[in-house]
């Protein structure tokens, strides 16, 4: 039981004098890339061969979490001891176990597959909610808290009040990272001011944009972050209870999950009277059942209330009428995990990073037609085209880059012209898409745009709830009349159909889903017209 | 009706005991009867609605409203095209098209004979190994729709 910051610090000084013992450290990525390739059962093995040579002494072997370079699965890194930066092996097969056998008795080297950690890929990154992931062991609080973890909740707990906390959110300008960027500390301070007994923390982990998979590295990688972020939302809030809503698809991050929260409850770091300081908070966790919709705020609500994901009207807002009708919070993984480093290091440290409208940084998925594949986490400011093509190291074939897409289903396409703008809530919208959650697929000359906007339709088409009409009918003309300009058939009129229909959709959905849908086909039809045109039967 | 003795279905009722019977539980327990029967049969759904009180009708309207959970049950071998953006842009949709025509049915069935269910998914997280298709819970990524075809011969060998 961790009853003060005394035994948190403690437990860290044990477990790195414990980790001291050993010179090296093999660590394996276990994420999803890497673990579909065979890396557990690397990891495994190594460990195993490593007992069987007497090298146990000598160096350890654990799974961690993604370090973002996907695209080169396997990974495997190296850290010797007193070494202040690792050697990354990357293309690593998951029957080598031998050669690092080989590599520690400095039998053999992997020269072949070591990995230039001097490029933009890495340098040009700033690390805060991943500053973790690939470092540590999910599968062990002590380990995280070895890495900092909790340290923030202390100091919530030991030497702030509520309002110092939201003052500090609001003051470091934390905007929400799941699509939307409203402010955080103005979302908490509106919870936290109703009067309620009863209030709840949800975190958003449904991570719908198919083709995003921010949320899922975290939760995967370092789900304490997320976890201790929760707490100081219930401290800084009046909560006392938290629900983490994760898609059952994701059935890796909801193991990790639901370990860490066993550790903590078992630590005394969630739960009853947490470090005696008089506050409870507990977390449990709800299973999605693969509705796109359900990422929206009272669709969420719903499904963990058991029913249908039908979104309603707002107001009345989450703040006065959430889960199960009290005040209720809702964040994005992303921005909870957040929240711990900013306490821990001050607001004044996370809005020097960043742009003042933007602080801090956005984590993205890169996708498509990119070199770097995989998930890199930037700061707040870099041009569009820093992040394509240093970060990113360009299009990944021949071809050149036509446009990227921002936002997923309810984003938009920005052409190759416009890369030079900065990577921001406020200049992405003007431009016509959005920061969204963190998607970002890039697509080169062999991409077709109408396709691309109708492959979104379609997805909206099949994801719409049913309860308003303007969605659920607008959509599935809107995925038809699409497939007419796909097909070269569609006629003038369909043209100007198209475009009007848009904005009715736009402007009359119920939610958010209904209201974003039209995005891909607007921004493409902005940037993109001739290939519109061009889908227009000659009659 | 299934037999309250069936030991599968006192993991669903564990599952029911632990949230207090509440209205809420009821998506939970539909995970829990997926896991533990492979599917969600109608005497099951039958069962939960009056244990947690609730008309058949809401158990039926949440079962179907969710992709997730399926009323039917799957085949010998389960493949899995992904057909989110990432996998999209890399040619999912030839591989999926293929595997349709290859066994004549769409995304989402299954052969008559029982022995292969068909199945998209959004987007499995697996993004940078894109276009990826699961071939009974392995991942396999980075597939021309060849590759897809020779890997589909042998989990179906
Ligand atoms: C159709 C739809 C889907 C959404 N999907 C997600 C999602 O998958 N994850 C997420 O964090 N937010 C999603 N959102 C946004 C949430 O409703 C909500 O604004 C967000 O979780 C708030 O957290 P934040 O302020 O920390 O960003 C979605 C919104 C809509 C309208
Ligand atoms: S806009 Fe679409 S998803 Fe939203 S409530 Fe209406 S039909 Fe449902
Ligand atoms: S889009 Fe296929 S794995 Fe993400």
């Amino acid at each position: 039981m961790i009853e003060s910051l005394e035994d948190l610090n403690e437990i860290a000084q044990k477990k790195l004098c414990a980790q001291g013992d050993c010179e090296d450290e093999i660590r394996v990525c276990i994420g999803s890339s890497c673990a579909s390739l065979g890396s557990e059962d690397l990891s495994k093995e190594i460990a195993q061969k490593m007992e069987q040579e007497g090298l146990q002494k000598r160096c350890r072997v654990k799974g961690v979490g993604c370090n973002g370079l996907c695209s080169e699965a396997i990974l495997v890194s190296h850290q010797k001891k007193g070494a202040t930066s690792e050697d990354l092996y990357t293309n690593i097969e998951a029957s080598q176990a031998d050669d690092f056998i080989a590599l520690l008795q400095n039998k053999k080297d992997l020269k072949e597959k070591l990995y230039d950690l001097q490029q933009a890929f890495f340098f040009k990154q700033k690390k805060i909610v991943l500053e973790n992931a690939g470092y540590i062991d999910p599968n062990d609080i002590e380990d995280a808290i070895a890495h900092g973890a909790y340290q923030a909740l202390f100091k919530v707990l030991d030497t702030m009040e509520p309002k110092d906390v939201l003052d500090e959110i609001k003051q470091s300008g934390l905007r929400g990272r799941g699509g939307g960027g409203y402010p955080t500390g103005l979302k908490w301070e509106s919870v936290a001011k109703v009067h309620s007994d009863t209030k709840y923390i949800i975190c958003n982990g449904d991570e719908g944009d198919p083709g995003a998979f921010m949320d899922r590295a975290v939760m995967e990688a370092d789900p304490h972050k997320v976890l201790e972020g929760m707490s100081i939302a219930g401290f800084a809030c009046g909560a006392s209870q938290g629900f983490i809503y994760v898609r059952a698809e994701y059935p890796i991050a909801v193991e990790k999950l639901t370990k860490a929260i066993k550790q903590a409850r078992k630590y005394g770091l969630l739960g009853k009277n947490i470090g005696e300081s008089g506050f409870s908070f507990d977390i449990d966790i709800r299973l999605g059942g693969g509705a796109f919709v359900c990422g929206e705020a009272t669709a969420l609500i719903a499904s963990i209330e058991g029913g249908r994901g039908n979104p309603r009207q707002k107001p009345p807002h989450l703040s006065d009428h959430g889960l199960f009708a009290q005040p209720t919070v809702l964040n994005n993984v992303e921005t909870l995990a957040n929240i711990a480093p900013i306490i821990q290091k001050g607001a004044e440290w996370f809005k020097n990073i960043g742009i003042p409208s933007s602080t801090g940084t956005k984590v993205f998925a890169l996708t498509g037609h990119i070199k770097n594949t995989g998930l890199v986490e930037i700061p707040m400011g870099m041009s569009l085209r820093e992040l394509v093509y240093d970060v990113g190291g360009g299009a990944s074939g021949e071809k050149a880059i036509k446009a990227i897409q921002t936002g997923g289903p309810s984003g938009g396409c920005i052409p190759e012209e416009h890369l030079d703008i900065s990577v921001d809530y406020d200049s992405l919208k003007k431009i016509g898409s959005i920061m969204g959650s963190g998607g970002l697929i890039v697509m080169d000359e062999s991409s077709n745009m109408v396709e691309v906007a109708r492959f979104f339709m379609d997805f909206c088409r099949s994801e719409s709830c049913g309860k308003c009409v303007p969605c659920r009918v607008g959509t599935t003309e809107l995925t038809d009349l699409l497939d007419k300009f796909v097909a070269k058939k569609a006629s003038k009129s369909d043209y100007e159909l198209l475009k009007n229909m848009c904005e009715v959709v736009k402007e009359s959905s119920l939610c958010g889903l209904g209201q974003t849908a039209p995005n891909p086909v607007l921004s493409t039809l902005k940037y993109f017209e001739e290939e519109y045109l061009e889908g227009i039967a000659d009659d | 009706m299934l037999p309250t003795n069936d030991d599968r279905y006192k993991m669903v009722e564990k599952t029911m005991k632990k949230l207090g019977y509440e209205r809420s539980a009821l998506i939970e327990t539909l995970h829990t009867a997926q896991e533990t029967f492979g599917y969600l049969e109608i005497d099951a759904l039958k069962m939960i609605a009056k244990r947690l009180r609730l008309p058949y009708s809401k158990v039926y309207g949440v079962a179907t409203f969710y992709h997730f959970f399926r009323l039917k049950p799957k085949g010998e071998h389960t493949v899995v095209v992904c057909t989110g953006t990432a996998c999209y842009i890399k040619g999912a949709n030839e591989i999926l098209d293929k595997f349709e025509k290859k066994f004549g049915i769409k995304a989402g069935e299954t052969t008559s004979d029982a022995f292969v269910s068909l199945l998209s998914a959004r987007c499995v997280g697996s993004c940078s190994l894109a276009p990826v298709v699961i071939y009974d819970n392995k991942v396999a990524g980075k597939l021309t729709s060849q590759d897809a075809l020779d890997k589909l011969e042998e989990t179906l060998s």
